[in-house]
């Protein structure tokens, strides 16, 4: 039997590493995806002063220290019983809206956007950020610098640190929105709704408009028909930082709408000998192993998914746009309720419409008379013994439980980070666009790595450096081994074989 | 046109921070690119590990790693980096000094897959990632995990290193227009994008030489906006921790957690502070009560602190003198 071994060398939580088998007639035989990497928080977080947690959690990833933050600031809320001031609430949603538009724009412009702005097709040394610029004009290169760099400043001012926040403590956030800082934090959040608003036309411009990318988007290799979860509010529209969890069968139909502390009653996670990350599944239906349909438990927590398990958008742009992608690319409604969407590129265009949200959201913050209330701390003075918290990360739903002693230390920690959600859906992607690409003992080279890359690109996984990467580039080699293990021949991306 | 000063970046284990950190320069990362050759950058570039290693040695003129060494593959980047470059930076408190994942060194591995995949956490005890698995279509393997972390100078000679987590983008700057401006480095091992002070000189709150007679958690209490924390019974490490931050979060009314590491020729943060906690601490009652009121001090004092690995050394602990291994 032939192995086929994809080793991106780049990472951000250990290398993602794909292993295919081929049997006799040189078809897909079996497809592992592999994360090799483990770094221990839940054992080492065991002892630890839980009010430490953000800071601690931070350092799970350091391009959404801000999603941790948040939800332990949540988990610390509840395992010291204290309900935060509403301007707290606020203050924190705030800040995290400036990380969600800064975070979907870096994935937009530098990774995912290139396979759509420059082609899938194109040479790969074009198929960047400096690909995208030459694309679509150098104002555009200056404009998402911008972006990130206005929106970091937003981050360092309410959070203390532009990487790694500082200011999460229970019942609340150690120091208020000051007017000054406010004034300073509208414009900012006035100039992210025009940058969305662009960033969505040129989405239509570019990739909507052309029937190469449509057909794309369409096409079979990334149709997965799993369960959607998403964060949602009273009213069941899109939220990043608070609500119920709600969990949409292949067809739309509610599964399931719970608090996020009841999730271990909803979701479990399944271990493999070959490979450090779980893979969580819905409970009530089990682990059916990685294949997709409602008679699995595998489901997904992604842009898409959070549009598919809402109702709708709580900003009105963004809801114009949700409506847009809904009619475009969505099956009609059943029961009321729109057709999920399953066709998993079409993630890329729902993540634009959340940093539209985001933005939008941003301004409606910004512009609260509340926000600059100094009254955002509640003192506990107690101490629960456990505390779950979660918010929506940009790569899925994060979930941090916390158990302590009376005096607040750490006796258990559990974490489903967001891009462990989509640990299965991921490793059914990656084989499926392996067995559209390699056919009878063919390997179609450059196609074999761009669309594979694309398959687990769309999930923006958090383990590949892909996730942030400047100028977006996922390095990718491919060793192709006879069954004894030699190399018989190697692919590597750019490089001349 | 003279070549360009070749530049590379590399991340060990690590959370991506200091990428995003240097990713911050913003408009500066064009001048850098103008003025360096970037020859190798997992995150950035497409060269691979191959590339690296047609390089002649010694030809990367500045070489930034940052990341702790926890698998034998980030040992062999390590060594094969040291021989590629000129100048090898442990970039990071990860690489300098061992970071909060340091703190995995106070649990053996074992712990660790039990806690993480035993059946406490509803998997099998029978199912374990595994360096060698047999699937039905072949043979799979996984690193080991390696049951401690290690600091970057642990594994090879260092000629720098850059503290923070992550550094500070406008103080990698300063380093890297130090590098391009051709002016003599600093002595080799001293410690670049960071003062000789400790973070107490950046900060704008006020001391008073008052003495606590207890100390308290972030979450009991508002702390005064214009006093010093120390004062108020807060450990803040901004007296054990180098200056170069600006004193970032007692600016927004939280300790230093101490990510800069120990200050100019300070060993052990982790001892130092204790030092430091023992010149502020009110010690009348240790001194002049009797043996049972001795105890009842040292004993309240446990209470006010019960984790003192994760208080003193929450960034240094692989890099300390204690190194936190469990024998």
């Amino acid at each position: 039997m032939k192995r086929i071994k994809i080793d991106p060398v780049t990472r951000l939580e250990g290398h993602g590493k794909i292993e295919i088998f081929l049997d006799d007639d040189g078809n897909v035989a079996e497809t592992y995806f592999q994360v090799p990497e483990l770094r221990g928080f839940e054992q080492f977080c065991v002892g630890r002063h839980a009010e430490d947690m953000p800071v601690i959690t931070n350092r799970i990833c350091g391009v959404c220290p801000e999603a941790h933050h948040m939800a332990s600031v949540k988990a610390l809320d509840m395992l010291f019983g204290v309900d935060p001031p509403p301007a707290a609430k606020k203050v924190r949603e705030l800040l995290y809206m400036a990380f969600y538009v800064t975070d979907h724009t870096t994935h937009f412009y530098a990774l995912g956007g290139p396979d759509f702005i420059v082609g899938p097709d194109a040479d790969p040394r074009e198929r960047n950020i400096l690909g995208v610029v030459r694309k679509v004009g150098v104002d555009i290169g200056r404009e998402v610098i911008a972006t990130r760099a206005r929106n970091h400043d937003v981050i360092r001012m309410i959070g203390g640190r532009a990487v790694h926040p500082a200011a999460g403590v229970p019942g609340g956030w150690s120091k208020p929105v000051s007017e000054p800082e406010r004034i300073v934090i509208e414009e900012a959040a006035r100039r992210n709704v025009d940058f969305a608003l662009f960033s969505l036309k040129i989405f239509h411009d570019v990739v909507l408009a052309s029937p190469v990318y449509r057909q794309l988007i369409e096409s079979g290799v990334y149709l997965h028909r799993t369960y959607s979860m998403g964060t949602v509010d009273a009213r069941n529209a899109v939220n990043f930082y608070d609500g119920m969890i709600r969990v949409v069968d292949p067809d739309g139909a509610e599964f399931v709408r719970y608090h996020p502390r009841e999730y271990a009653e909803h979701i479990e996670e399944h271990v493999e000998s070959w490979s450090y990350m779980k893979f969580p599944f819905l409970r009530r239906i089990g682990w059916k192993g990685f294949v997709d349909g409602p008679e699995s438990g595998v489901y997904a927590a992604t842009p898409l998914t959070r549009l598919n398990a809402a109702d709708r958008m709580a900003t009105p742009g963004a809801q114009e746009h949700f409506e847009e992608l809904f009619a475009t690319m969505g099956g009609g409604t059943v029961n009321g309720r729109r057709r999920p969407i399953h066709h998993r590129l079409a993630t890329h265009w729902a993540r634009l419409v959340e940093l539209l949200y985001a933005a939008e959201r941003m301004l409606e913050l910004a512009t609260d008379p509340e926000i600059t209330s100094p009254d955002v701390r509640i003192v506990p003075t107690t101490v629960k013994g456990v505390g779950i918290g979660s918010v929506e990360a940009p790569r899925g739903t994060l979930t941090h439980h916390y158990e302590s002693d009376e005096r607040g230390v750490l006796t258990k920690v559990n974490l489903i980070v967001g891009t462990t959600n989509n640990a299965a859906p991921i490793a059914m992607s990656v084989k499926r666009a392996a067995k559209e690409l390699i056919r009878n003992g063919t390997v179609i080279e450059q196609g074999l790595l761009n669309r594979i890359e694309m398959a687990f690109r769309l999930y923006d996984p958090c383990f590949s450096c892909a996730t942030h990467a400047l100028p977006g580039e996922m390095p990718l080699t491919v060793s192709i081994r006879d069954p004894r293990g030699g190399v018989i021949r190697t692919l590597a991306r750019g490089v001349p074989v | 046109m003279a070549e360009k000063p070749k530049l590379a970046m590399y991340w060990a284990t690590s959370c991506g921070g200091c990428e995003i950190s240097v990713v911050n320069l913003h408009e500066r990362l064009l001048e850098v690119d103008a003025a360096m050759e970037f020859v190798f950058c997992p995150c950035l570039l497409d060269a691979k590990r191959a590339d690296l290693e047609a390089m002649p040695d010694g030809s990367i003129a500045l070489t930034l790693c940052n990341g702790a060494i926890r698998t034998s593959e980030n040992e062999e980047m390590a060594h094969l980096l040291r021989r590629k470059s000129k100048t090898l930076v442990a970039f990071g408190s990860c690489s300098a000094a061992g970071c909060i994942p340091g703190l995995s060194n106070l649990s053996t591995a074992e712990e660790h897959f039990q806690t993480i995949y035993g059946s406490a956490r509803g998997g099998t005890d029978a199912v374990r990632p595994t360096p060698i698995v047999q699937v039905p279509e072949g043979e799979l393997h996984l690193p080991v995990f390696s049951g401690r972390v290690r600091t970057l100078s642990e594994v090879v000679d260092v000629d720098y290193s850059i503290p923070g987590c992550p550094p500070e983008s406008g103080k990698v700057w300063e380093v890297l227009t130090l590098v391009l401006s051709g002016a003599p480095l600093p002595e080799r091992g001293a410690t670049l994008g960071g003062g000789t002070s400790s973070v107490c000189g950046q900060c704008a709150r006020v001391k008073h030489d008052k003495r606590i007679n207890r100390l308290r958690r972030i979450h009991e209490f508002v702390p005064d906006t214009e006093q010093c924390l120390l004062e108020q019974g807060v450990v803040c490490m901004g007296i054990a921790t180098r200056d170069g931050c600006g004193a970032l979060c007692p600016a927004v009314n939280m300790p230093c957690i101490g990510c800069y590491g120990p200050t100019e020729g300070g060993l052990d943060q982790g001892a130092r502070m204790i030092a430091a906690l023992g010149s502020v601490i009110d010690i009348a009652p240790l001194v002049q009560g009797s043996e049972d009121d001795r105890a009842a001090s040292l004993g309240e004092l446990d209470e006010q602190i019960p984790d003192l690995a994760g208080t003193f050394y929450k960034f240094s602990l692989p890099g300390s003198l204690l190194k936190g291994v469990r024998r």
